[in-house]
């Protein structure tokens, strides 16, 4: 029991998720403003961020709403990051539990996290979160089902095994998945996914912070936020790792290996911060076309290459 | 010097209120986010909310519409919050200031904290205010 607790809080956990996600998001500025030809931010930037908001700001609750659900909202999606964390992250560094990584129920927790942003910015009253959280249920509507197609995918080509290790397994066996045409089309929707899930831009909607000014964080302040900002900076660090571990042949920190793992990642991560950096936000409808008829096509095409053997 | 205060001045995010402006220093205030003068490097950011802001930069006069609204936004902004009063209309009123409709400067309003006069003001003395403020911080 005091083990669990441990995983869950402290080592693949909480902490370590957020810290790492910490340094992550610190990369996604740094590369941001070296795009733009700027110097960005130092190292330690999330962490300031995150430590004012926590400890030094006022935590505001609007007269007009939910108090209750509004504070709840995300402290639950801290759980849902979190506990996401904890079961992807336990088969990239070896540790067995009793649970063995099913990639079905990774795909519900990892829709929590939105979710309770929309709850929380429904609850908040104010009419610009009100748009916010219109536009990220579309927004999920949309990306949730290339998501379960690609998580279909994935099953399909791992010979119809759910578990997040034997997923690694079997492409340490066999090669790696996006070796393939069909790996490729997966690797690629996945990406956008991705990128949709942790809120950047070319999705970032919900949040347009020139359109409406923040969206659905708008009355968020203080500690509530500053939980808000965590739950990010642990998405930034797990889908980039869950990509990896599902499309590029899984993850291993034993000796050597640790380089290319990372390498993994890193790839991942850059790839998102270059869509985010070279493109500009699109409309909510555009979006829903892309993923509705656009990626869901191509993942469709990748089953298809899949049967015929590519 | 405490944590809370050091965490604080190392991240200063800054909502832009524009009072009734001649435009020019909102130009300006766009330029400090720029390559040449990159205020990012000290943990400033421009923000649309007031929840999430601790530096309220006010600019252009304030007159009798203006008033009201920016009395909200300084109740709404989360504490603790400073006012920068940036160029010469939200410093003194500058040439509006003898205006019929004129109901300022800020510091009539709310409390101000620091002032950035010129018109409109450099980027530098910007900067240069904003880093001045952050080390007021105790």
């Amino acid at each position: 029991m005091g083990l669990h607790l441990f995983y869950f809080f402290i080592y693949p956990g909480l902490l370590f998720a957020g810290i790492v996600g910490g340094l992550i998001a610190w990369v996604d500025r740094k590369v941001t403003a070296r795009v733009q030809f700027r110097k960005g931010p130092p190292l330690l930037q999330p962490f300031y961020d995150f430590l004012k908001l926590l400890l030094v700001k006022e935590t505001v609750i609007p007269n007009k709403g939910s108090a209750l659900i509004f504070i709840m909202a995300p402290v639950f999606a801290l759980f849902g990051a979190t506990a996401s964390a904890l079961l992807i992250l336990l088969p990239a560094f070896g540790i067995s539990t009793g649970f063995q990584g099913d990639i079905l129920v990774l795909f519900y927790l990892l829709a929590i996290p939105s979710l309770m942003f929309v709850i929380g910015a429904m609850a908040s009253g104010n009419p610009l979160s009100a748009v916010g959280a219109s536009r990220e249920i579309k927004l999920i509507l949309s990306y949730e089902l290339s998501f379960l197609l690609v998580i279909a995918g994935v099953i399909l080509k791992s010979d119809m095994t759910i578990h997040l290790d034997q997923i690694m397994l079997f492409q340490q066996e066999n090669g790696a998945h996006i070796a393939s045409i069909s790996g490729v089309l997966l690797f690629l929707v996945s990406v956008f996914v991705v990128q949709a899930k942790a809120g950047l831009v070319p999705f970032d909607q919900a949040e347009a912070e020139t359109e409406i000014a923040e969206g659905i964080f708008i009355e968020y302040s203080g500690t509530a936020y500053a939980i808000i900002k965590y739950t990010k900076y642990i998405l930034m660090f797990i889908l980039p790792v869950f990509v990896a571990e599902t499309l590029l042949g899984g993850l291993s920190f034993a000796g050597i290996d640790i380089l290319w793992s990372l390498l993994k990642i890193v790839l991942v991560i850059v790839l998102m911060v270059l869509i985010r950096n070279t493109n500009p936000r699109i409309k909510i409808s555009q979006a829903m076309r892309f993923f509705l008829i656009g990626m869901n096509l191509l993942v469709i095409i990748a089953l298809a290459l899949h049967y015929i053997g590519l | 010097m405490g944590l809370k205060s050091f965490f604080l001045k190392k991240s200063l995010w800054v909502f832009h209120f524009g009072g009734a402006s001649c435009n020019n220093c909102d130009i300006e205030i766009l330029d400090c986010l720029t390559p040449r003068y990159d205020v990012e490097r000290f943990g400033i950011k421009l923000v649309g909310s007031p929840r999430h802001a601790d530096v309220l930069l006010v600019n252009g006069s304030i007159n009798k519409r203006d008033r009201p609204r920016l009395l909200e936004v300084y109740e709404q902004a989360a504490k603790p919050v400073f006012v920068v009063a940036f160029g010469a209309c939200g410093c003194t009123g500058g040439i509006f200031a003898e205006g019929i409709t004129f109901d300022g400067p800020v510091d009539k309003v709310i409390p101000v904290d620091a002032y950035i006069p010129g018109c409109p003001p450099k980027p530098e003395a910007m900067i240069s205010g904003l880093v001045k403020l952050s080390q007021t911080i105790k």
